[in-house]
């Protein structure tokens, strides 16, 4: 027998990691999991279903679409693009309270937001505020860096140049005569849009940094000029401007406009005929859109969705349905002992 | 040993001159170095750049990078593709770098050792230019041989004067493999000498008995007949590359085909919609619809490269690699006596471990220990040996020349021998004469037997310990020092062994005068002349034979006579006649050996085992549990092997018949091989079914597979490597493979090295199954690299097996951990890491894929670039790490062997697992799409803000994406460690803490442009319906994969289904696997198995063999290894003694 020593400097270590014997959880797919737990996510599914229907029905929501295609339409008339500073109106009537605080936005279709070298025309530098990209925008905006005469557009690119630009004016109908239904146009974009991402230039008058650029060639007025009835509303910071420069990823979608929160209007907007004035200036028509303005209120959830909930409902069901499939299967088969 | 070192390329001679290096090296021979490094510092980076765009993966990323560089069609910024690509690079070369740091060390210790090469011997300390060698490294033999020098260059001794001047001119053979075949000449003096095999000694045998020797080098380095037998080195790839291979190329087509859709898409979008959308997105000048489709195919290209994952090959290597140093780390596969760890020398074949169908395994020390002990001994009808209780050795103390190593446990027959019984001192007195062993005494008392097998060693040790000790020899006398007394013997006569006469004798005159004769053989020829009054005796002892056999022990049975003195007279005449006849010498021999051993009184029977290594029986059950088919391929004589079979339990009694397939000629050959199958399929076709098929790259690949036969009852067939030589022949090997295939055990013996790769060749090509080789010794190297996986058996000490390995370890009985458990862990991770890896992948891509319809097909992603390059390299790399390192299913695989068919079938991992995949895939991107879009179709925030903007959208999506797949990376695993916890958890973790970090204000503020998506994370995770839709995603598209397999479960359960439900439901795992050695009931006996060849008689008498006077002088070369040693001892361990313990804790 050998009696020596063994040497064993090369005896692997002991742990439980290099003997692959870790502590472990070994889940098993038994029926008594998978059963009980398909019907209580049944029915938790069923019940946040039933929730989110409820408040989606509760939702109020009006569209209107004001393209003019119809030729009853009033905004028919406006429909040929040659045709400027067109207004139309649109009017229509609420049976009951429409419940604030409303919301009001337009909406778009077949419009392509979500365009990659639409999303990517335009120049974060210059829109934070880098007078040095006022001077030369980046490439990417073009055809919309430099204008005919080689000076810089500021906001440059498709994006900012195709800023949506119809304006509305709401009244109500009281007793023939119209009563303007005051539009609150402040914070309707995000804070951190409206805060961090777009600052103007820190140069007073604000006009004087656009000094040597033009404006976008679709606009009407420079940057700097947006909302003449507020100055701080101005620039890369304007409200509006920021709602239109947050790309939708859809073809289809809304953007928030104003909001009814003042005056009469704080609780909503009573029963009672309306008239919307359009100033029509935005063209759709050539690509096949569509443009609409939305009543719209909101809840917990947001905006009026049905899907969501009806979705809810159905995977819901589906969930309990599938509980009793297996429970028949599981009784009927078991699991075989053999073996 | 060497005088000059010379060497050769491709040549019809080799001509070369002793001592005359420029001569010899005109012809540019090869050099004894050894390379196999590839690079040095300065080749590094450029060589390994170069070596690693050369593969697909990476070449491919490389041209994406270049498609980002172009503007009009970069979809997606530098960085997503740089980053993985770098990381993916440096860690390869990191890897690369290692294992040529590895090879560099390893070249070195191997041409730092002592040169090795094919000698032509020259002279040596032994007398008349004897060398004695052991060849075992080359063909598993482990008896002596003998090669002589030419007397000429023998005049040279040792005098470094007269070698330096040694001016010799070989000519001869080309390098070649025939290890049993030199033909050349030398010229010396203007006189030519013919050189044969008998004057070269072969790299990789050893020296026995000999103090030094010179010799010529013919051959060096890649040109010897070992490294020419040793079979080409290809890269071993394994059968998931291949398909990998094969699934890469096929997502290059559907990536194609997706690009191609999307390009057409954009076509139309932009000739119905483009165009007159151009008031508000400009055109670029000349960029009509068609070019623009054609820009979108590469912008898509770009965008879609997911589906081709990089990462995937280094995770891959990370993962085997992994896998590979739990190979390193398992202590259960660790052999404390020799202190060696079990080692994974390829990273890179782990999970075909898990895949194996056939084993080709050697005999010699792999799964026997090349030791003999002499266990048990049947003398005068009473039986010896067996083991009562845990007695220890018995004590030997009493002689002082007995072997200290030497262990045998019945105390009852070291009485017998010391009270003086006559039959069992004549037992040992006959073990001590009656043999061929050399003595060597090299201190006195320090007793070396230098035997020609095993066997006779053991015996003669017998015989030493019970104090018949077998001191010296002369060609005409045998020196016995019995119960301490001398005793010279005058040995008259070696009737030596054959295989034929299968027994030898010795006659020998007692200083008494008396003349006995001594025989020893096979108990069957024995029997047959035994003298008719021992037939009791017959009767008796042939019933402890039957239990020796019965216990897989090699048996001999022994006998005596004596002899009358007149009689011998006359005999001794007639032999000194025969023995000089010039023709039929042979025959006349063998009838006056025949005429003499006759009559003989039986003394009794003698057991020695051949120690198996411990647990190899139960290994064999095991794995032949696994469905896994275990051929042997020996070099070893058909009895050795036969027995071997039966005492590891792969040839049993109980079979329906064992074929034994050894003729002489290729028709006989083919008429016993068809013979063997029709008997165990009579009503089978004679035509094999082969399904013909392509497959590989291209399908340029065409393989032919031979269907398995089902066959009523177990057979077996032994084979010889004559037959065999018959049966591999191209129209026969058909013949072979189906009657071996429908064998349950295949023994093939007596086989080279090159036909024992021939075999794995042959079974590769026609079954398409995954094989392994097994073997300890230079003569496995061949079929260790034929092999799909090739094992070395370490430890010992030949490395050239190891060398040329995969994966080695100390003791064949770890053979069953590496493939049950290793092989078949790395297997099943590997392909939950492959499927799960392509799901993730073609998840994330599939979604870009439907974006595609509401971006005006114009590659816009739909998610954060950000995301897209740390999604595969960050958020979902360690969980998916982690499943692939410590997921297992049933830990005590050991008791489920059946568990380890699904790997052979490649049931986990095929191109039908990869299309479901895909599927999955398809499901799961609708889901992860479309209910994101028509849950935020319109919607607002609740403060009636924007949400459906492309950032939030993206967010969203991306959310969604990455708990979906987490999700399902929890239901595939099966196995959570806290590790897998911390990475699942701590992945999405960090997911949150990224994507609020890059979207905060600070991040914005300093890389304006890197980071758009400032106040996306808080504007969107702070709305109820982005996690309710959340929520959904996630459950629509992980709940139909739950109901999927609790039916599958229960519906069509899988043997892994069954037995894990089994595990968890006894908690109390079964009983260990009874521990069987069945005792064989049969007649079946082995013969006289210790001799490989005619024996060395001729040697013995003549004296040659004998040094009388040695050539004293000192060493001029020190040989450390003391030859004699090494096949002596005798080691005696208990079958527990290390063994495996039953159940995995």
């Amino acid at each position: 027998m050998m009696k020596e020593e063994l040497e064993t400097t090369n005896r692997p270590d002991n742990t439980a990691f290099t003997q692959q014997r870790l502590p472990a959880w070994q889940p098993m797919l038994s029926a008594g999991i998978v059963i009980p737990g398909f019907v209580l996510i049944g029915l938790a599914f069923i019940g946040i279903g039933v929730g989110l229907f409820i408040t989606s029905q509760n939702i109020t929501v009006l569209e209107k679409d004001y393209t003019g295609v119809e030729t009853t339409s009033d905004c028919y008339k406006c429909s040929n693009p040659s045709d400027k500073n067109c207004t139309c109106k649109l009017e229509f009537s609420l049976s009951n309270l429409f419940e604030g605080p409303v919301f009001f936005y337009y909406g778009l279709s077949n419009y392509f937001q979500s365009q990659r070298s639409y999303g990517a025309s335009k120049d974060e530098y210059q829109l934070s505020g880098d007078l040095d990209y006022f001077k030369t925008p980046v490439s990417a905006c073009s055809p919309y860096q430099y204008d005919a005469n080689q000076k810089p557009i500021v906001p440059c690119g498709s994006l900012a140049n195709s800023m949506f630009n119809d304006t509305f004016k709401l009244y109500q109908i009281v007793n023939g005569t119209k009563k303007l239904v005051p539009f609150d146009g402040k914070g309707i974009a995000w804070w951190t849009d409206y805060n961090i991402k777009y600052r103007n230039p820190s140069v007073t008058p604000l006009k004087n940094a656009f000094n040597g650029t033009v404006k976008p060639s679709f606009w009407s007025k420079p940057a700097y000029e947006l909302d003449t009835s507020d100055p701080s509303n101005n620039g890369f910071v304007n409200q509006d401007f920021l709602v239109w420069m947050r790309r939708a990823a859809l073809p289809d979608f809304r953007k928030l406009y104003r909001r009814i929160t003042e005056g009469d209007y704080a609780s909503g907007l009573p029963a009672g005929n309306y008239s919307l004035e359009i100033a029509y200036n935005y063209p759709v028509l050539s690509f096949g859109g569509r443009k609409k303005v939305v009543f719209s209120n909101v809840s917990w959830m947001g905006g009026k969705n049905q899907f969501l909930g009806i979705a809810y409902l159905v995977v819901g069901s589906l969930c309990v349905v599938m509980s009793m499939v297996m429970l028949i299967v599981y009784a009927k088969f078991k699991f075989p002992e053999d073996d | 040993y060497i005088i000059d070192v010379v060497f050769p390329p491709t040549e019809e001679e080799r001509h070369l001159r002793a001592n005359d290096r420029e001569f010899n090296l005109s012809y540019e021979y090869a050099d004894n170095a050894i390379k196999t490094s590839k690079y040095n510092i300065f080749t590094f980076l450029p060589l390994n750049l170069f070596e690693q765009f050369q593969r697909l993966a990476n070449a491919y990323f490389l041209f994406l990078l270049c498609l980002q560089l172009i503007p009009e069609i970069s979809s997606l910024s530098w960085f997503t593709t740089v980053v993985p690509l770098v990381l993916v690079l440096s860690m390869t070369m990191a890897k690369d770098g290692s294992d040529d740091i590895n090879r560099h060390r390893c070249d070195r210790q191997v041409n730092n050792r002592k040169v090795e090469a094919d000698l032509l011997l020259l002279s040596s300390s032994e007398p008349l230019n004897l060398v004695y060698i052991e060849t075992a490294e080359l063909d598993g033999e482990t008896n002596l041989k003998v090669k002589q020098a030419l007397t000429v260059t023998g005049e040279l001794e040792d005098c470094i004067e007269k070698l330096a001047n040694f001016n010799g001119e070989v000519r001869c053979e080309p390098p070649n493999n025939r290890l049993d075949k030199f033909t050349g000449t030398l010229t010396l003096k203007e006189e030519m000498y013919s050189l044969d095999n008998e004057k070269v000694l072969l790299r990789g045998c050893t020296l026995r008995n000999t103090q030094w020797c010179f010799g010529l080098v013919v051959f060096g380095g890649p040109d010897t007949k070992l490294m020419q037998n040793c079979g080409k080195t290809t890269l071993k790839r394994t059968s998931i590359d291949r398909l990998m291979n094969v699934l890469v190329l096929s997502i290059f087509g559907f990536l194609a085909v997706m690009c191609l859709i999307l390009a057409v898409g954009n076509g139309i979008w932009e000739y119905q919609e483009g165009s007159k959308f151009a008031a508000f997105l400009p055109k670029q000048e000349g960029v009509n619809a068609p070019f623009s489709a054609f820009l979108t195919f590469w912008s898509y290209v770009i965008i879609l490269n997911t589906v081709v994952p990089i990462s995937l090959y280094v995770s891959v290597e990370i993962i085997r690699l992994g896998n590979s140093f739990y190979i390193d780390w398992d202590r259960k596969m660790y052999y404390p006596k020799s202190d060696t760890p079990a080692e994974a020398r390829t990273t890179t074949l782990n999970e075909e471990l898990g895949q194996i169908k056939y084993i080709f395994s050697d005999k010699t020390g792999t799964l026997t220990q090349n030791i003999m002990t002499f266990n048990k001994c049947s003398i005068n009808g009473k039986s010896y040996g067996e083991v009562r209780g845990g007695k220890g050795c018995v004590d030997f103390s009493w002689n002082n020349l007995a072997d200290p190593k030497f262990c045998f446990h019945d105390h009852s027959l070291v009485e017998v021998v010391r009270e003086g019984n006559p039959e069992v001192q004549a037992f040992f007195r006959l073990l001590a004469l009656c043999h061929t062993v050399m003595p060597e005494e090299k201190k006195e008392g320090e007793l070396y037997y230098q035997a020609q097998s095993p066997d006779e060693g053991a015996l003669v040790t017998a015989a030493r310990n019970f104090g018949f000790v077998f001191r010296s020899r002369t060609p005409e006398s045998i020196t016995v020092v019995e119960m301490g007394e001398l005793v010279t013997y005058e040995l008259l006569a070696v009737l030596d062994f054959n295989n034929v006469r299968k027994r030898m004798s010795v006659i020998v005159r007692s200083p008494e005068g008396k003349l006995t004769l001594y025989c020893k053989g096979a108990d069957t020829i024995i029997f047959e002349r035994l003298n008719p009054s021992c037939s009791k005796l017959k009767e008796v002892t042939t019933e402890h034979l039957n239990e020796y056999a019965g216990d897989g022990l090699r048996t001999l049975a022994l006998a005596y006579k004596d002899i009358d003195p007149k009689y011998m007279e006359e005999w001794k005449l007639r032999h000194h006649e025969a023995s000089t006849a010039m023709d039929e010498r042979e025959e006349k021999l063998d009838a006056l050996y025949e005429e003499i051993e006759k009559g003989l009184l039986l003394l009794g029977s003698t057991a020695v085992e051949d120690k198996l290594q411990d647990g190899v029986p139960q290994t064999i059950e095991q794995l032949s549990k696994a469905d896994i088919k275990i051929w042997v391929l020996t070099g070893d004589k058909q009895e050795t092997a036969e027995n071997i079979g039966y005492s590891c339990n792969m040839l049993r009694e109980e079979m329906t018949e064992v074929f034994i397939v050894s003729a002489n000629t290729a028709e006989e050959v083919r008429k016993e091989l068809q013979t063997a199958r029709r008997k165990m399929r009579p009503d089978g076709p004679e035509e094999p079914t082969v399904t013909k098929s392509r497959s590989g790259l291209f399908c340029l690949l065409k393989t032919e597979t031979v269907a398995d036969e089902p066959v009523d009852g177990e057979y077996a067939m032994v084979i010889n490597g004559h037959s065999l030589a018959f049966a591999l022949e191209k129209d026969m090997e058909m013949e072979l493979l189906r009657t071996a295939c429908m064998c349950q055990t295949v023994i093939c013996c007596r086989v080279t090295p090159l036909q024992k790769a021939q075999v794995v060749e042959l079974v590769k090509k026609y079954k398409q199954a995954i094989t392994l080789a097994i073997g300890d010794g230079a003569n496995d190297v061949s079929m260790i690299k034929a092999a799909h996986i090739g094992v070395g058996i370490s430890g010992q000490e030949g490395m050239q097996a190891v060398l040329s390995s995969d994966f080695s370890f100390a003791q064949f009985r770890y053979l069953q951990r590496l493939l049950l458990v290793h092989g078949r862990w790395s297997y099943l991770r590997m392909c939950k890491f492959l499927r799960y890896f392509f799901y993730k992948n073609f998840t994330f891509t599939f979604v870009h894929f439907w974006y595609g319809f509401f971006c005006g097909f114009s590659a816009q992603t739909v998610y954060d670039e950000w995301f897209i390059t740390l999604y595969n390299l960050v958020y979902t790399a360690l969980p998916v790490l982690a499943l692939s390192l410590f997921d297992q299913v049933i830990r005590s695989l050991m008791l489920y062997p059946k568990l380890y068919a699904p790997g052979q079938l490649n049931q986990y991992f095929s191109k039908r697992a990869f299309v479901y995949t895909v599927l999955h895939s398809g499901y799961s991107s609708l889901v992860l799409f479309f209910i994101p879009w028509a849950a935020m179709y319109d919607t607002v925030r609740d403060d009636g803000k924007d949400i459906v903007d492309y950032q939030s959208f993206a967010l969203l999506a991306q959310t969604c994406l990455l708990i979906a797949v987490s999700i399902q990376l929890g239901l595939d695993t099966h196995y959570w460690t806290s590790v897998n916890q911390f990475f699942l958890w701590g992945s999405l973790c960090v997911y949150f803490a990224v994507i609020f970090t890059m979207y905060s204000n600070g991040m914005f503020l300093i890389f304006t442009s890197s980071f758009p998506f400032i106040g996306t994370a808080r504007n969107s995770l702070n709305q109820p319906n982005v996690w309710l839709t959340m929520l959904l995603t996630s459950i629509l598209c992980v709940l139909p994969v739950v109901a999927y397999r609790f039916l599958r479960i229960l519906l069509w359960p899988t043997v892994n289904d069954k037995v894990r439900y089994k595990v968890r439901q006894d908690k109390v795992l079964p009983p260990a696997p009874r521990r069987v050695q069945a005792r064989r009931a049969s007649t079946r006996r082995s013969g006289y198995a210790f001799s490989h060849a005619q024996g060395y008689g001729d040697l013995v008498t003549s004296g040659r063999f004998l040094r009388w006077t040695p050539k004293s002088r000192p060493a001029l070369f020190s040989q450390t290894d003391s030859p004699l040693a090494q096949t002596q001892h005798q080691f005696y361990r208990t079958i527990n003694e290390g063994g495996e313990p039953p159940l995995s804790p």
